[in-house]
């Protein structure tokens, strides 16, 4: 289970001295085979907060942002109720490695936010040309977002995008366009208000960077949106939020990539992700997550979906040391419908809570959720699902299928679907499988050529397959690589 | 005595509880077509698995020696790589894994084979028709839902493109229809005419060896080679069974054991 031991190996610094760059240095796991993830860059020069949480700190953080006052205010309400919240302790896998008083909720890298690839600082610029996120801009998408630690380093839109209405930039900047202003004011923390849980409130005190998304009635994007949080800095905390506004009948791909290199020190990311998504309109929320193993994910996110809208979630999670992470879909309006596709991928010192909850309150709303789970090296994974339909939800349906791959007899998979249904006109379903890789399989793909290790990943690819057909095709190829690491490569 | 392509010699083998094969020794040289018979439960699928180096059986005695190497302690996909394929009775279904990329990266881990993807196309297609073997399968997930004739196309399939140098067709019990029959059949004229391999038929339906030109035919009872002999075996084998096999004496081992 997660306690601080999986994390502080062999003689790694430990307590709560800072690190000298050197120390720092000497902490970076070397796993060469996750080295598509595993650099880190200076901090140097850096704006780097005390660890730690005190009003100080956010009236620190709001003032260098220069927010309007009610902010300041909401970011104050919401300190007050994170520290009057227990911490939980009665939920899934243990956070208690994740010490609050050492983590810094602000690490700023030195620069302002660019508009072009060549004004990013170049250090940050290189950690990003290897992510691929210039040249996936290049090639297909319609505008990018890159945050690195607590703040968004590029942002930029094409200008066909931003001519047919379309918003997107960061909510730091719409808080400060008069236009705007009013626009985030009337959405932000609608709908995860502060008091959701202990983590949601800490969001709203410290959140930083993330992005802000309006498209106008009617608008259809040809390419999706990205963006791509990056947190590079060791014991630090990433807070983004991200809200988006899908106006009826306008339609958006939303991509959102995680990624971070390992340090022995705990990171926590508590991001808060707001949609809405209004009649007739449809969104596609893409993410693939891959958190290096010291990582605390307890993000939250969450969907509104009016009438005859459609929410589409597709989620691939394979980073993180623990994970919280329950997307959530309200189908408010008659007709929406919400699918939810996700993958779950846990190894060695990972112990992932993952699901989805889905709301049902419109008559004949339909939701669809099909979620697999691999897990392998004693990795645990945990299926959550939670669908609610209200009382008003005339003849909804909703099915949920959970599939798990166990690759060895240490590792472990559950599934906790809970249901809750209140209209006797509703249809709902349940089916969950687990399994592991038969002989039989191995042999017949063995004795074709294949070696084992192939054999064993290709079975594991397959398994994934409907799931990252959905991705977008980097990311698709990206998580294809990424199981074949996991599976040839892994040592522990 | 000129060079064979397989030689098992003396090979005794079975599960870790379970003793199956009893110094079976057997010869097939290249190009040869050698037939295996005997009763249910003889250990003919066996003798075949453990030729492809299934981790199920253990080797306790005796060798394998293919094309001039010992392949004894080999794992299935080095032996797979040297020339040895074996069709399976009840070929598995691999969910999620597109049958076309499949064929396509078994054959690219074969410097003999490698090409480029437009003449991979243009030769997958090539056997796909010889097989009558509609285009849109290509597509589909590796035997996921397929007739059982259906996956005996597949694997005649595998078999046309891999050109290995010894086919192993384990055809017992699978009690072929006559549709997935003359799949095989013509899986088989196609493999002797475009690669000229040798092959071991493991089976004791007679019908689909009548269009085969028989070498050799090697019977199997309670684990051990008891005759062989020329195609005319068959014939005989057609008339009277394997009763003549059975006798006590013949099986010097008692136990009953499974194919």
């Amino acid at each position: 289970m997660a306690d601080d031991k999986t994390l502080t190996p062999g003689g790694a610094p430990s307590g709560s001295e800072p690190l000298t760059p050197e120390e720092r240095k000497r902490a970076q796991v070397q796993d060469v085979d996750r080295s598509l993830y595993d650099f880190v860059k200076s901090e140097e020069g850096y704006e780097r907060y005390e660890d730690g949480l005190t009003p100080e700190i956010v009236r620190s953080i709001s003032a260098r942002k220069d927010e309007p006052d009610w902010m300041l205010q909401m970011r104050l309400d919401a300190l007050d109720e994170y520290h009057r919240r227990p911490m939980a302790t009665n939920w899934g896998p243990s956070i208690a490695g994740l010490d609050l008083d050492h983590i810094s909720t602000y690490v700023s890298p030195k620069t302002k936010q660019a508009r072009d690839w060549n004004d990013v600082p170049k250090d940050i610029k290189d950690t990003f040309d290897r992510l691929g996120i210039p040249q996936a801009e290049r090639e297909s998408l319609a505008g990018v977002g890159a945050q690195y630690d607590s703040e968004i380093v590029y942002h930029n839109m094409r200008e066909e995008v931003a001519k047919q209405g379309v918003v997107y930039t960061t909510i730091e900047d719409a808080l400060h366009d008069p236009q705007w202003e009013p626009v985030v004011h009337q959405y932000f923390g609608h709908l995860i208000p502060m008091t959701d849980h202990k983590f949601a409130a800490l969001h709203y005190a410290v959140w930083s960077g993330g992005s802000f998304v309006y498209v106008p009635e009617g608008v259809t994007l040809d390419y999706p949106l990205q963006s791509y949080f990056r947190l590079n800095a060791a014991g630090a905390g990433q807070f983004e939020h991200t809200l988006i506004i899908v106006e009826p009948g306008a339609d958006l791909h939303f991509i959102e990539g995680c990624s971070a290199p390992k340090y022995y020190e705990a990171n926590l990311h508590a991001g808060a992700v707001e949609l809405f998504v209004k009649d007739h309109a449809r969104l596609r929320y893409s993410t693939i997550e891959n958190w290096s193993k010291n990582m605390y994910n307890l993000n939250t996110k969450r969907a509104t979906v009016g009438a005859d809208a459609k929410m589409e979630w597709v989620s691939g999670s394979f980073g993180s040391h623990v994970s919280y992470l329950y997307p959530t879909t309200i189908l408010a309006g008659d007709r929406g419908s919400c699918e939810f596709t996700g993958i779950t991928f846990s190894g060695a010192t990972q112990d992932l809570d993952t699901g989805c909850k889905v709301i049902m309150n419109g008559a004949d709303t339909t939701a669809s959720v099909q979620t697999k789970s691999i897990s392998k090296d004693g990795g645990i994974n945990t299926f959550r699902s939670s669908v609610v339909v209200g009382r008003h939800a005339d003849r909804a349906r909703c099915s949920v299928s959970c599939q798990s791959l166990m690759l060895d007899d240490i590792s472990r998979s559950d599934t906790i679907p809970a249901m809750d249904v209140r209209n006797p006109t509703a249809q709902v379903g349940h089916e969950a499988t687990i399994g592991r890789i038969s002989d039989d399989t191995i042999l017949y793909l063995m004795s074709r050529g294949c070696s084992e290790a192939e054999a064993r990943t290709l079975v594991v690819n397959g398994f994934a397959n409907p799931v990252s057909k959905e991705l977008p095709m980097e990311y698709a190829v990206e998580m294809n690589n990424l199981i074949k690491l996991e599976m040839e490569g892994a040592i522990g | 005595m000129s060079e064979q392509l397989l030689t098992v010699s003396d090979l005794s083998a079975g599960t870790d509880d379970k003793p199956i094969l009893h110094g079976v020794s057997l010869t097939v040289g290249a190009g040869e077509t050698h037939v295996l018979m005997g009763p249910n439960g003889a250990g003919k699928s066996t003798l075949g698995h453990v030729i492809m180096g299934d981790p199920t059986y253990r080797v306790t005695s005796g060798s394998i020696t293919f094309d001039g190497q010992d392949v004894t302690d080999l794992t299935a996909d080095k032996r797979s790589l040297a020339g040895i394929f074996l069709s399976y009775q009840a070929p598995v279904e691999v969910p999620g894994v597109p049958l076309y990329s499949f064929l396509r990266t078994i054959c690219q881990k074969r410097p003999e084979l490698k090409t480029t993807a437009r003449k991979f196309r243009t030769r997958v297609g090539q056997i796909a028709e010889q097989l009558d073997l509609d285009q849109s399968f290509l597509m589909r997930e590796l035997n996921v839902g397929f007739s059982g004739g259906e996956k005996k196309k597949i694997e005649m399939l595998q078999l046309l493109l891999l050109e290995p140098k010894l086919a192993i067709l384990d055809e017992t019990d699978s009690g072929l229809d006559v549709d997935a029959l003359s799949v095989v059949s013509r899986g088989i004229e196609a493999y002797r005419q475009n690669v000229g391999g040798a092959l071991l038929v493991i089976t004791h339906n007679t019908r689909i060896l009548e269009r085969l030109t028989v070498d050799r035919t090697h019977v199997m009872v309670k684990g051990h080679l008891v005759a062989e002999g020329p195609a005319s075996l068959i014939d005989e084998i057609d008339r009277e069974g394997f009763s003549r096999f059975e006798q006590p004496g013949v099986a010097a081992v008692g136990e009953k054991a499974e194919a």
